[in-house]
């Protein structure tokens, strides 16, 4: 099935209770799968077709303060609208997953895929001090797994979470093994996991505000402080990545999503002609697996981070790594997807020749 | 009338009025003489006397009411400024057995949140719509609302709303009441204790009508701002009447789905 396919099935199969959304190419086949599959009729979850992505983010942003689980999927534009929503459920403290198909930008740019969006998911789109978990699918496989993952980590933290693929995987099939079907959690399990949310008072509690305002400077210090813990916490338990051959590498691909696909193949064309090389795979993108590239990093002679964009990760991946290796970077952008041998040549120029 | 001491006064057989309980007991942020804590006050009534607490989740604005779950004693949700309908869909469709309302000013129900606004009405999605409407953003300072009348100042428009560049003021209410989502569009006041009686039993037909599944209620309250208008009390509710009433005309405009035809006259004429 296609990823988008994918993302869509895997959100009825987790149990999710309401997917709000809005079309964009390269990602909206999620909705018109949702919708041809009558998942109100096959689990009872709401699918609704809003009247702009602002819209379906505080969909989401209402959704998820009664404790439901809510999501949607965007591509690039249709997200920059959505960061001011993103912003307000980091600041209050919701479970929400959003599921970003990326296209070429800036602006309204171009449908084919890149990862041109990383610095607005990772760094935080939109305003203030958030972080959110961000994993970056490499297949179509993850881009069903994820959205179990997801979810099962914005409910764990409290916080929206994002799926940051591309229009490649999205749009290209694999085959898929499904997990089971999750049954969606009933209204009382709701009420007793999510002490928190506003789902209407019993007189036995005092009322559940939702909200990202505190008009005390202390207050609100005191949010941004138990929100950085949620990140330190975040970094030390939920880093997950992945290293291909890695172990007798003299030089290092770092690539993360369809670039690690790519460079996968390249590592192959690589060693077929005795270039000794390894790949390590980012797939949680914040938290940064920065631990474990300088690891790696710091035992080879160079390193090329290569992305769909202008060089985003790299920044990362030098902070982590340090400056005693050298490090390069090799992108094309714009829509255009790298080949495998390009790759390759751009490491014999780049890091070997270089 | 018989007198009684203040120990008297609280023997319950001697109470003939009180605070609901779903008012939080704390001072309210609104200016003296506002009419939000009136609302506040009839909102929290009768979803006491309709005892629907438990079931009842409301979504608040950007604006002077972006406090409005500080005082409102139930499970409350703050939006985004002019997000509050997108909130509150997603909220009753996902409780489709709970009670939804949003309470949202004009700045944000007229202006920034139009879209959100006009859809979730054009939907008929099963809400509760109050709309407070003082002609003014009165929580930022004074500045132009899109309901402010033609020629009143503003601190964006000192010299008077000039509508040759600044636009019409808007009647987003009659607009609502055109789309076939709505099923109960009123407006009310609250400024005497005739308009408060009757902008109470608007809002119980709203919250009535939510179990009927019927589409929004739509309930706008024409109401003064006093420090934003630069007035007092008495002189806000009166320059209201006379100035904000023939425009914004009391009254049912929508009522089981048809338009009232006497609804449909304030004239064009105010505007120019």
């Amino acid at each position: 099935m296609k990823g988008n396919e994918a993302v869509a099935e895997a959100a009825i199969r987790a149990g999710c209770d309401g997917y709000f959304g809005y079309p964009i190419t390269p990602q909206s086949e999620v909705m018109e799968y949702l919708m041809s599959e009558k998942p109100f009729e096959r689990t009872g979850m709401v699918v609704l077709q809003a009247e702009s992505e602002i819209a379906a983010i505080n969909m989401l942003y209402g959704g998820a303060g009664t404790g439901k689980m809510v999501m949607t999927s965007s591509s690039s534009p249709g997200i920059s609208l959505m960061q001011e929503g993103i912003s307000y459920m980091a600041g209050s403290e919701l479970p929400a997953l959003v599921v970003n198909v990326v296209r070429g930008g800036p602006g309204l740019g171009t449908i084919q895929p890149s990862q041109a969006d990383y610095f607005q998911a990772v760094k935080g789109g939109g305003h203030g001090d958030y972080k959110m978990i961000v994993l970056a699918p490499a297949s179509v496989q993850e881009m069903c797994d994820h959205v179990k993952l997801g979810f099962e980590k914005a409910f764990q933290y409290r916080t929206p979470v994002m799926i940051l693929s591309d229009g490649a995987i999205g749009q290209m099939m694999e085959k898929v093994v499904l997990f089971d079907q999750v049954p969606r959690r009933s209204n009382e399990d709701i009420v007793k996991q999510c002490p928190w949310a506003s789902n209407g008072r019993p007189k036995h509690r005092d009322h559940n505000i939702i909200t990202s305002l505190d008009l005390d400077p202390a207050g609100q210090e005191r949010v941004n402080l138990r929100l950085q813990a949620k990140y330190r916490q975040m970094e030390q338990d939920e880093v997950l990545y992945e290293e291909i051959q890695c172990d007798d590498a003299e030089y290092l691909f770092v690539a993360f999503g369809l670039s690690a696909r790519i460079c996968q193949k390249a590592t192959d064309l690589a060693r077929a002609k005795g270039i000794r090389v390894g790949l390590f795979r980012p797939i949680t993108l914040f938290p940064f697996p920065a631990v474990q590239i300088s690891n790696v990093g710091n035992r080879v002679k160079g390193i090329l981070v290569v992305e769909m964009n202008a060089g985003q990760m790299i920044e990362d991946v030098k902070l982590s790594v340090g400056c005693k290796v050298k490090i390069e970077h090799f992108g094309r952008f714009g829509g255009i997807i790298p080949a495998p041998d390009e790759v390759v040549r751009a490491l014999e120029q780049k890091i070997i020749g270089g | 009338m018989e007198q009684f001491v203040k120990a008297e006064i609280h023997i319950p057989e001697n109470i003939v009025y009180k605070r609901t309980n779903l008012l939080v007991d704390r001072p309210l942020s609104y200016c003296p003489g506002c009419g939000h804590g009136t609302v506040h006050r009839m909102l929290m009534e009768v979803i006491e006397e309709m005892d629907i607490q438990e079931k009842t989740i409301g979504v608040s604005p950007v604006g002077c009411s972006v406090l409005a779950y500080d005082f409102l004693d139930i499970d409350m949700i703050g939006a985004a400024h002019g997000r509050a309908p997108a909130l509150a869909t997603a909220i009753k469709r996902l409780w489709p057995d709970h009670f939804v309302f949003t309470y949202q000013g004009d700045g944000d129900l007229a202006a920034i949140g139009t879209g959100e606004t006009i859809h979730a009405c054009n939907r008929g999605e099963n809400f509760t719509i109050i709309f407070i409407n003082n002609g003014i953003y009165g929580m930022t300072g004074g500045q132009m609302a899109p309901t402010t009348l033609p020629g009143m100042r503003s601190s964006t428009s000192p010299y008077g709303r000039d509508v040759a560049s600044m636009g019409h003021p808007l009647r987003i209410t009659e607009l609502v009441a055109q789309l076939p989502g709505t099923y109960y569009v009123t407006r009310q006041a609250v400024h005497t204790p005739n308009h408060v009686r009757k902008t109470k039993k608007a809002i119980r037909k709203a919250f009535e009508l939510q179990k009927e599944n019927k589409g929004v209620a739509f309930i706008e309250v024409v109401s003064n701002c006093n420090s934003g208008w630069k007035m007092t009390p008495v002189q806000a509710n009166k320059w209201m009447e006379e100035n904000m009433f023939p425009f914004y005309v009391l009254g049912d405009i929508k009522v089981d789905g048809k338009i009232i035809e006497a609804a449909k006259q304030p004239s064009s004429e105010v505007a120019r």
